[in-house]
């Protein structure tokens, strides 16, 4: 039997873990706010306003929870296509994880940079 | 009144010697209540057709020797009945994802060499002589590693198992169970030898999860929890490498 190589896969389970509790708690909750309560009216007209969310992404604190729920959500979701694409025979390779992990790096990126990096 | 119902069973045959491809016959089998998948096939093969090959041993569910694919599902066929596919008719399948030998039985080679890669046996650094009496445990200590133990090597999971089906070089449940079941043990002191096994591609990262093996195992083994907890272990040993100088392994 030939020597056995070490995954790499650790670090992309692990961020797919950790956005599975995301997706599984938070998601849902997001999903609630943005998609049925507000459109039903039932939080106010106001209550997702331009001046509100400017100032949830100004603070530390909103900022850091929209950076864990976008990049975590990006990560989990990738690594799943990319499985999924195995599960149904194609063979992404190497070059899957360069495409849909390298998304997510992407949009981990971007989002870091729209929510720590531009003067507010 | 005698029940006196018969049913359909169409088997997959195959002779290496004489056919070139596998083809389907169908035999009519009398069955009642207590007639299994296997004793349908034993009719068969006592009135109707003595070449059919299968391997069966116990018929109770206890040597794992007479898996098949019943309708395109791994099935114990000492544990399946006829009465359950009535009035509809069975096609039986040697176990997929392995190469036939003989019309219903399959060539184990490459499971039995994984078995033997993933070491299920108790691994010490010493033995400790017979005078210093048993090893014990607590319950505890038994429960973390019992359910994985009842494995029948079967393999009903890798027929079930869509990885292991497009890619052969994966370890596969049953052996990845084995695996976790003696790393698990107490007793065992041979986790550092597995670990570079279940760390690697064809060890629990070849798993994506499909769960299909857990659903089939007729022992309860639930080899996709084992398969998941080789994954918590492979990536505590991933970063923890970096922070002990055994790289975690031994606890
Ligand atoms: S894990 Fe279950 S299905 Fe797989 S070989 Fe063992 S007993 Fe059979
Ligand atoms: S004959 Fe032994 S398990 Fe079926």
């Amino acid at each position: 039997m030939k020597p056995m190589k070490r995954s790499n896969e650790p670090i992309f389970w692990s961020l797919f873990g950790a956005g599975g509790v995301v997706a599984s708690l938070v998601a849902p909750a997001l999903v609630f706010i943005t998609g049925l309560a507000l459109p039903l009216g039932l939080l106010g007209p106001d209550a997702l306003s331009y001046e509100r969310m400017l100032a949830l992404v100004s603070s530390l604190p909103g900022a850091l929870f929209l950076f864990v729920v976008i990049s975590l959500l990006l990560w989990h979701t990738m690594h799943r296509i990319n499985h999924s694409l195995h599960d149904i025979g194609i063979k992404a390779g190497l070059g899957g994880k360069v495409i849909f992990y390298g998304l997510a790096l992407v949009g981990t990126m971007a989002a870091a940079y729209f929510l720590f990096a531009t003067p507010l | 009144m005698p029940d006196r119902r018969e049913i359909d069973i169409e088997v997959m045959r195959y002779n290496p010697e004489t056919d070139s491809e596998p083809y389907i016959q169908s035999f009519r089998v009398p069955f009642d209540e207590d007639t299994s998948v296997l004793m349908g096939l034993q009719y068969i093969k006592d009135h109707l057709d003595g070449s059919l090959t299968f391997r069966w041993s116990c018929r109770m569910a206890v040597c794992g020797s007479c898996g098949k694919m019943v309708n395109g599902v791994p099935k114990l066929s000492c544990k399946a009945f006829l009465r359950d596919y009535y009035p509809g008719k069975l096609r039986i399948e040697p176990l997929e994802h392995f190469p036939i030998v003989r019309d219903l039985a399959v060539d184990q080679t490459d499971f039995l060499e994984k078995l033997e890669a993933v070491k299920p046996w108790i691994i010490r650094k010493d033995e400790k002589p017979l005078s210093e009496g048993t090893y014990l445990q607590t319950p505890e200590e038994v429960s973390s590693y019992l359910q994985f133990s009842s494995c029948i090597n079967c393999l009903l999971c890798y027929s079930a198992c869509p990885q292991y089906g497009l890619d052969n070089s994966f370890t596969g449940p049953a052996a990845l169970s084995l695996l976790h079941r003696y790393n698990a043990d107490s007793r065992d002191e041979g986790k550092s030898e597995r670990m570079p096994l279940v760390n690697s591609e064809e060890g629990v990262w070849g798993c994506t999860l499909v769960g299909y093996c857990s659903e089939v195992c007729p022992k309860q083994v639930d080899p996709a929890a084992a398969v998941n907890r080789g994954k918590v272990n492979s990536t505590m040993d991933y970063f923890l490498r970096f922070l002990t100088p055994r790289g975690g392994v031994d606890s």
